[in-house]
């Protein structure tokens, strides 16, 4: 065999050393000094990301074990998105991982945190089902026992059950899928399985096998008909949890489904899934928004707004072209940025008066200006208004799908169209109640920690920048092209 | 003496099937844990038998039943702590009565 092969997977040997050196830390420190773990996790991290952006990562060899593993421009750009994103989660997550009641096990966290993202990092980069399939269960496992993190709180243990079952259940679903596929082509390499389709064209079994597929990654998504659990998981998880999952889980999947689709089953596009995903994608944003009004709770609230934001992520896929892959990634990461800044908010406030409901938020601009306005600006950004970058992605993702160009994309993005307006109603809400409702018991002025305030800034420059800065889209556009 | 490979088929396809139906119905999480087996093993025999009888070439399916398999094993495990620590605060495995999260 040959080793050298390994080499290839320079992203994933980098973060499992990260793994292993915040582990030991953890592991052989003596109790004094144990409270570092958390910065010492952060720093790794930072210096494993900065490095994913040196240009010796993109170039050679991009294929490794026989085509199973593939490491392309795209995927090492996507990739490094996502350590963005989980390098702002794990500066957010330092002060509530200090808590009284998380502090004797806080390494746990930063370990599940990193081993889920390899388990992404597997997903993104197979070519092959088995790799994949392995990729997704180590994404999803220890993502579920960080659900469970506050083991003591009831909220907590009861979303990590919806969390597991759901998990277990998508995942069984989509291997069926995958077993009637097996047994169509014959192999389980995605263009080994795009040639057999090739050949054989399309009969009811592929529709039945990419309906469950389709199923079992909706789940991981969070499309319509598989949406039962974000709700009540994304509530009951602990802040930083529900940040990670809501955008670096969702992201990855998005990427991954992606992947499959164009690479396996891009044969049959106009035959078998097409379809399949205009319902989808209608279904996701429409109900997402419609009860996305009706929430209290801002937990729950965002956990909506994130079921429709995957509805637009998905018109990048179905978009079938580079300009879809570009404008996925870009809207990956805007979307990274506005997300975590409202959570981090929620996070900060959480931290220090434990509040979580809508209401609670009301006069927050008297006391607490900052936060307020941050919380503006993501809220802005997630509705795409235009100065922010939510509104240049949402706009590459509409670009993308109707550059596919039939009539029937047409009415989708117009759909589409229509429920950015219903959102602005709900994200205004929120910013109603921050900058104009009175309250009597309004929260009190804080200081927030200096590593959460660290994690706002570098949001707040995304959100703005991002737009302005045309060529981070460029760059996106030339490598997925 | 050659059996066909519907007969393999159909008792995995039952056996998937019923595995949602308890999924769905029982209210005991350990029952539902055991439904879930069951649609977990269904597709180990799809792939088993997909590969024995339309592939007797190539050993993909047996290697994707055996990692199912392990992946199967690790669920089970890591289902099984979650529900015990919610036993342990609500002395209660009732689905029906794991209703709180809500607005």
């Amino acid at each position: 065999m040959d080793y050298s092969q390994f080499l290839v997977m320079k992203q994933e040997i980098g973060l499992l050393a990260v793994f292993l050196l915040v582990f030991l830390f953890d592991t052989f420190m003596p109790r004094g000094r144990q409270g570092a773990v958390g910065m010492v996790g952060c720093i790794l991290f930072a210096i494993f990301t900065a490095f994913g952006f040196c240009p010796s990562f993109t170039c050679g060899v991009t294929d490794a074990f026989s085509g199973m593993y593939n490491s392309s421009a795209a995927v090492v750009n996507i990739k490094n998105i996502l350590n963005i994103g989980a390098l702002i989660v794990m500066i957010q997550a330092l002060r509530w991982a200090d808590q009284e009641m998380t502090r004797i096990r806080r390494g746990e966290f930063y370990e599940l945190l990193l081993v889920t993202l390899f388990g992404m990092y597997l997903m993104i980069s197979a070519r092959h089902f088995l790799l994949f399939v392995i990729g997704l269960e180590t994404a999803s496992l220890p993502l579920a026992a960080m659900v469970a993190f506050d083991k003591h709180r009831y909220e907590s243990r009861e979303a990590a059950v919806k969390y597991v079952l759901t998990a277990v259940f998508s995942s069984a679903i989509f291997l069926m899928g995958l077993s009637f596929v097996y047994g169509l082509a014959g192999t389980l390499y995605f263009d080994g399985i795009a040639l057999a389709l090739w050949g054989e064209g399309v009969n009811t079994l592929l529709i039945v096998a990419l309906a469950f597929v389709i199923a079992g990654i909706g789940f991981k998504l969070s499309l319509v008909p598989f949406h039962l659990w974000t709700a009540d998981v994304y509530q009951g998880a602990p802040t930083p949890v529900t940040s990670y999952l809501s955008v670096i889980s969702k992201g990855a999947a998005a990427f991954a489904f992606l992947v499959i689709l164009w690479q396996a089953f891009g044969q049959v596009y106009s035959q078998a899934w097409e379809w399949m995903l205009y319902a989808l994608i209608i279904l996701t944003i429409t109900v997402g928004n419609l009860f996305a009004m009706r929430q209290r709770n801002i937990k729950r609230f965002l956990a909506f707004s994130s079921i429709s934001q995957a509805g637009y992520i998905v018109l990048g896929v179905i978009a079938m072209n580079p300009m879809g892959m570009s404008a996925l990634m870009y809207y990956v990461l805007v979307y990274i940025f506005s997300n975590l800044a409202a959570f981090g908010v929620i996070g900060a406030i959480e931290n220090n008066s434990g509040k979580l409901w809508i209401d609670d938020y009301k006069g927050l601009y008297k006391t607490n200006p900052r936060l307020a306005f941050t919380m503006m600006l993501a809220m802005f950004s997630l509705a795409g208004i235009p100065p922010f970058a939510g509104f240049f992605s949402k706009f590459f993702i509409f670009t993308s799908a109707i550059n596919q160009g039939s009539i029937a994309i047409y009415v989708l993005v117009l759909i589409a169209l229509i429920n950015t307006i219903i959102s602005l109603y709900y994200y205004l809400l929120v910013v109603k109640a921050m900058f104009i409702s009175q309250d009597d018991c309004v929260i009190p002025n804080f200081r927030s920690a200096c590593s959460e305030r660290l994690a706002l800034w570098v949001c707040v420059a995304g959100i703005i920048f991002l737009g302005i800065v045309s060529c981070v889209y460029n760059h996106l556009l030339q490598v997925a092209a | 003496m050659d059996i066909s490979m519907i007969y393999y088929i159909v008792p995995s396809l039952i056996m998937f099937c019923c595995g949602i139906y308890g999924f769905v119905t029982r209210k005991n999480m350990i029952a539902m844990l055991i439904s879930l087996e069951l649609m977990l093993n269904a597709v180990d025999i799809n792939f088993v038998v997909f590969n024995r009888y339309l592939f007797p070439g190539q050993l993909e399916g047996m290697f994707f039943t055996l990692f199912a398999i392990a992946i199967a094993a690790a669920e089970t495990a890591l289902a099984i702590a979650i529900i015990i620590n919610l036993f342990r605060g609500s002395k209660n495995i009732d689905a029906t009565e794991i209703n709180k999260l809500k607005d």
